[in-house]
């Protein structure tokens, strides 16, 4: 077996979603090898050489690359998984727009977003918003996957010693050209990837109220996320957003503030260890899943418990 | 300019499914069908750009078994213009979809397909692009806006981090995300006029493909159940016990 990863990395840094997807490719076993494309990016490269259990990193330093389009990367990655028997990618906004891409110029039929490893054929993925699990059996002779990076403990990224190899870019083709990017700047954590996250929903009214949740948030190191109705009633950036159409995230503790918890939120963080809710109303669905509930308006609870905060911690 | 539409008839939204017993799939007789709501999305914006006078005729498709009519009768009552059909089994999988979808491109050349970023049935997420690359398109996947130039389409697209914008020559694939507009209620007289509008039906073996799977599905199950836990009384007493009992704080 031998595993080809491609490596999802953010201001010279290796993200923590190909930590993750590195995980399961070490579950898989065999031979890992790493592809990093981007723009200066030996530094990179080199993190991903220190990732426990690489055998090998390929770097595609190119200008190319600066800014990569999934049209750009295909035949890059297609040339690069000659001989692989697995395409693994972080089912993040990256991966998934890059390996269907992939999957289809190999004529495979990719598995998205997988959960569990059965065998190195057999894999475990959710579907209608994580009401059920499919465990799939793929035939095609390369497995094309996106690994979704709250399922698997991430590899140490200390500890390899991998080769590092440099790698030409592919032909890049010209019918699709970047314009520019709005990134939100945070102080915080990232969503995906922090302990703890406290999101609000409805309930909060507006976006000046969010500013309960960041105060709680920054007392406990949390990120701060969203419901699909506090996004859409413009409260906070799209980039907030927990459930089956935002992000997925499973962080040790979830705190959920006049949420009633929709099907398509609770896909989103129904992998949280713990999980709190506040909401004024006993009948939401939210505290059928919430390990602690509190019945209370938000708007005296969450200063409260921001005091408490102030006091044990 | 035409654009082409691919609508998926699935179980609709609200509904909690259930597994089936026998752990072959879920539950889907006798249970409310709908149009998947990111191809309401994509139709609304095929029709605004219609309506903004830079497309000429908006083509609705579904592949699926023959209820899926249904769902092209819905989106011609929504504004388009004509339907066609590839009837077909419900559960195809994305790469034979596009396949399918290919097919019917070729048949028709529009200049721009737009799909939904995701069915919400499967969650797959992965039509669009595999089309985009059997078609040597561009692709401008989750989009929450879109500007139609000459021969360029500017499409700002979701990404984990914010927002990014691209410029796609056309033909393009564009798959939509929620944010990218409100989708309309189609009218009475609208769904009346719409079972007027024509319908074609095609079958895979009229165009050529191959709807074997290639994923042969082992089991489907219902997922760990969390157990709802206690209510606490106050907020001390929620601290008190996310630190001393689950020890998360």
């Amino acid at each position: 077996m031998s595993v080809l990863v491609i490596a999802e990395h953010l201001n010279g840094q290796l993200a923590g979603s190909t930590l993750a997807t590195l995980g399961a490719a070490k579950q898989l076993g065999g031979d890992i090898t790493v592809l990093v494309a981007g723009k200066d990016v030996a530094e990179v490269g080199q993190q991903a050489a220190n990732v426990a259990g690489v055998s090998k990193v390929l770097v595609a330093d190119d200008a190319a690359y600066e800014h990569p389009t999934a049209e750009a990367l295909t035949p890059l990655v297609v040339r690069e998984a000659e001989g692989a028997t697995h395409v693994l990618a972080p089912a993040t906004t990256f991966g998934k727009n890059l390996l269907p891409r992939v999957a289809a110029r190999l004529d495979v039929q990719q598995i998205s977003d997988i959960t569990g490893i059965v065998s190195e054929d057999t894999f475990v993925r959710p579907i209608y918003a994580g009401n059920a699990l499919a465990t799939v059996q793929s035939s095609d002779s390369v497995k094309v996957i996106t690994v979704r990076g709250t399922a698997f403990e991430r590899a140490e990224a200390e500890g390899g010693s991998a080769d590092v190899a440099n790698v030409d870019a592919a032909e890049v083709p010209s019918n699709v050209r970047f314009v520019d990017q709005q990134l939100t700047v945070s102080e915080r954590p990232e969503l995906t990837s922090a302990r703890i996250i406290i999101s609000g929903g409805r309930g909060m009214q507006n976006g000046d109220n969010f500013k309960l949740l960041e105060d709680v948030a920054d007392k406990l190191g949390a990120a701060v996320g969203a419901s699909r109705a506090a996004v859409d009633a413009g409260f906070v950036p799209n980039d907030y957003q927990v459930g089956q159409t935002g992000k997925i995230v499973a962080p040790d503790l979830y705190i959920a503030v006049g949420i009633s918890g929709a099907i398509q939120h609770l896909a989103g963080m129904e992998g949280s260890k713990v999980i709190v809710a506040i909401n004024k109303d006993e009948e939401a669905p939210i505290f059928e899943v919430a390990d602690y509930g509190l019945v209370a308006d938000l708007f005296e609870a969450v200063p409260e418990l921001s005091q408490e905060l102030e006091k044990v911690l | 300019m035409k654009i082409l539409v691919a609508v998926k008839r699935v179980v609709d939204y609200n509904v909690r499914i259930r597994v089936k017993a026998d752990q072959t799939g879920v539950e889907t007789a006798n249970v409310k069908m709908s149009m998947n709501p990111f191809d309401e999305i994509a139709l609304e914006e095929a029709v605004r750009i219609k309506e903004a006078g830079k497309a000429d005729e908006v083509v609705v498709v579904s592949i699926g078994p023959s209820q899926a009519q249904e769902t092209i009768r819905t989106g011609l009552a929504m504004g388009g213009d004509r339907g066609i059909l590839v009837e077909a089994d419900p559960d195809l999988e994305p790469l034979t979809v596009a396949k399918l979808l290919k097919a019917v491109v070729e048949k028709e050349s529009p200049d721009l397909l737009i799909l939904g970023k995701q069915a919400i049935d499967d969650d797959s997420n992965q039509t669009g692009q595999m089309l985009g690359e059997l078609l040597g398109w561009p692709q401008g996947t989750f989009a929450s806006k879109v500007e139609l130039g000459d021969s360029e389409v500017s499409v700002t697209r979701e990404i984990d981090g914010g927002a990014e914008t691209l410029a796609l020559n056309m033909p393009a694939v564009i798959t939509t995300d929620l944010r990218l507009n409100e989708p309309r209620y189609a009218k009475l007289p609208n769904i009346m006029k719409a079972k007027k509008k024509p319908l074609d039906t095609l079958t895979p073996g009229d165009l050529g493909v191959d709807t074997a799977h290639r994923l042969k599905v082992v089991k489907v199950e219902e997922p760990p159940k969390r157990k709802g836990g206690a209510k606490v009384g106050s907020v001390q007493e929620l601290v008190e016990k996310l630190r001393n009992e689950a020890k998360v704080i």
